[in-house]
């Protein structure tokens, strides 16, 4: 059977008094483009430098590739690639000084090819022999990602890549990141620009305090928690017998809808009303809507 | 070029000192050379120790002295830099075992300890006539020395927080060692009471030893210094692979 790419097993992990992670099971399939969201200080990071052997955790074990990251650490890291959400460089190196350092420090001695690609692949290769203290925030961004690509790891997790970074950046960047999951790079990623994890992501696992509180394919997430709706604006004050059926938000009335064919009886109720329609469109699921149901609900048990 | 964790981890150490070799090799050479300027006019013609002439015996003192600061501070400001940067995670995240880790760092800061020696040595010697008595144990001590406060080095850089946590390990440890250990005098004259603190002072032996490879005199027997001395090494590295596995500060 194949091993799974990322297999994480009742992991808990106490920061003081903080519960970082909290019995947090989880499993990434080879090739999955997974997203891990969450708000700010529910665990990500703490979940991640526990699956790199950065943080030890209290309880539970991890696995990268069928390899456990404590028992077989030097596997599991040949098969890690991990890009930390910190701005690191270290100030004496080059950029290519910075990647041939790194592949060496895989066991990789002749990588030149190897590197030379994802640095055309990542839009750096004017920037090989500069030092790495002159590189803007952005370019810094590129080389954290490029040293987490060196030894080609077949589980590809990057912590917040995006934040603070330009668009052309981030396309650049996801473009890239898409064609090795398109290889079958395993790929696993953190944002806070729910948009671009809708988009990346087939499957989602949501953090809040530590603990996993939702874990299904994005379709499932925004079936689940998402609706469409009609938004509207209208010239008078809404008929009460419609107002029940909907919510009012800065002048616009939302009225959610489970299919298509509810949406002209609607329209024929507001005519009858006798509504005059300014302004209308129609409200697609977003992941945003389903973050924050997920993270307003009940923060016990574990949904799966 | 190297491959595997250690080699490359080494290989890097040494690149990051050579790089701003002005500072970490070049300062420390002018700052010993001053030392001897200074305390060989000040005292020469007035003390002769072992028979030596004075400038002749604060050469071999110097050397061993810049040997054992800066394997310390290679270690040490090396880690401390890169857990402050936070580039640790570099080193951390790839397949290298603890003991890979240890001996990168400390190897590192030997060939630093003997590249500034030698500098000294080089920049001095034509002050006085120098002799190579017992060579062997000149090259003996040097590595043993440097490798022991390479070691000290690594232990300090995971242990501080903070870059002044770290100036404060090197104030008040390792340079009252190094000073108190008979760099610039023999111990024999001082009084009792001073020479019996210099003989728990481990660093003296390093001295000792070291000068014994020079003159073939010494205070104390070279066997004995051979014998602090790689037991403080086998403490040294036994206490920090000890930090290291536990992942002490490094892995929280
Ligand atoms: N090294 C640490 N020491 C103490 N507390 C920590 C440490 N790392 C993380 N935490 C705490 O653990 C919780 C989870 O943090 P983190 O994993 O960084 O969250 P996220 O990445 O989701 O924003 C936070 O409350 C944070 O303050
Ligand atoms: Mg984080």
């Amino acid at each position: 059977m194949m091993s799974a790419a990322i297999r994480i097993k009742q992991v808990s992990k106490c920061f003081g008094s903080t519960q970082a992670l909290d019995r947090v099971d989880l499993e990434v399939q080879q090739g999955e483009f997974f997203g891990l969201l969450g708000p700010n200080g529910a665990g990500k990071t703490t979940l991640i430098s526990a699956l790199a052997g950065l943080v030890r955790p209290d309880a539970g074990s991890l696995c990268v590739m069928g390899h456990d990251v404590q028992g077989d650490y030097r596997a599991a890291r040949r098969h890690l690639g991990v890009v930390p959400q910190e701005l690191v460089f270290d100030p004496f190196f080059t950029v290519r000084e910075s990647l041939k350092i790194q592949s060496g420090y895989f066991g990789i001695g002749d990588n030149d090819d190897w590197i030379d690609e994802i640095l055309e692949n990542l839009g750096l290769t004017s920037k090989a022999n500069a030092n790495m203290r002159m590189l803007s925030g952005g370019m810094k961004r590129r080389v954290l990602v490029a040293q987490a690509l060196v030894h080609r790891p077949p589980v590809i997790v990057l912590d917040e890549p995006t934040a603070g970074v330009d668009v052309e950046l981030r396309q650049t960047l996801w473009a890239f990141i898409r064609r090795l999951n398109e290889a079958g790079h395993t790929i696993v990623l953190t944002t806070h620009y729910l948009e671009e994890a809708e988009n990346l992501c087939t499957r989602i696992a949501m953090l809040k305090a530590g603990r996993v509180v939702a874990l299904d394919t994005t379709a499932n997430l925004l079936r689940r928690f998402s609706v469409h709706a009609l938004r509207l604006r209208t010239a008078g004050a809404m008929p009460l017998e419609l107002a029940r059926d909907g919510a009012e938000n800065g002048g616009w009335w939302s009225f959610p809808f489970d299919g298509f064919d509810q949406v002209e009886p609607l329209l024929a109720r507001l005519r009858a009303a006798g509504c005059r329609i300014d302004d209308l469109e129609i409200g697609k699921p977003d992941l945003e809507e389903v973050f924050v149901r997920v993270m307003q609900g009940p923060p016990q048990g574990q949904v799966n | 070029m190297c491959h595997g964790g250690f080699s490359t981890l080494f290989y890097k150490e040494v690149l990051r000192f050579w790089k701003v070799a002005s500072q970490t090799v070049a300062a420390p050479v002018l700052t010993a050379l001053l030392y001897l300027l200074i305390f060989s006019h000040v005292l020469e013609g007035h003390v002769k120790v072992h028979g030596v002439i004075y400038t002749a015996f604060l050469i071999p003192g110097l050397v061993m002295m810049s040997v054992l600061q800066n394997a310390f501070a290679n270690s040490s400001s090396s880690l401390i830099q890169s857990k402050v940067t936070g580039n640790i995670v570099f080193v951390l995240l790839p397949p290298i075992s603890y003991l890979e880790f240890f001996l990168a760092y400390v190897l590192a800061s030997v060939v630093r300890g003997l590249v500034v020696g030698a500098g000294v040595l080089l920049a001095t010697f034509w002050f006085a006539p120098l002799t190579f008595a017992e060579p062997v144990w000149i090259l003996v001590f040097a590595l043993l020395g440097g490798a022991i406060l390479g070691s000290l080095g690594v232990i300090a850089g995971i242990w501080a927080d903070k870059f002044d946590q770290l100036a404060a390990f090197q104030n008040f440890l390792i340079m009252p060692l190094t000073f108190l250990s008979g760099v610039f005098y023999s111990v024999n004259s001082l009084p009792p009471f001073w020479q019996q603190v210099s003989h728990w002072n481990p660093v003296f032996y390093m001295i000792d030893g070291f000068r014994h490879g020079f003159f073939g005199v010494s205070d104390a027997s070279p066997w004995l210094s051979l014998a602090v001395v790689g037991t403080c090494l086998a403490l040294l590295t036994t206490f920090s692979l000890n930090l290291l596995k536990r992942g002490y500060k490094l892995r929280a």
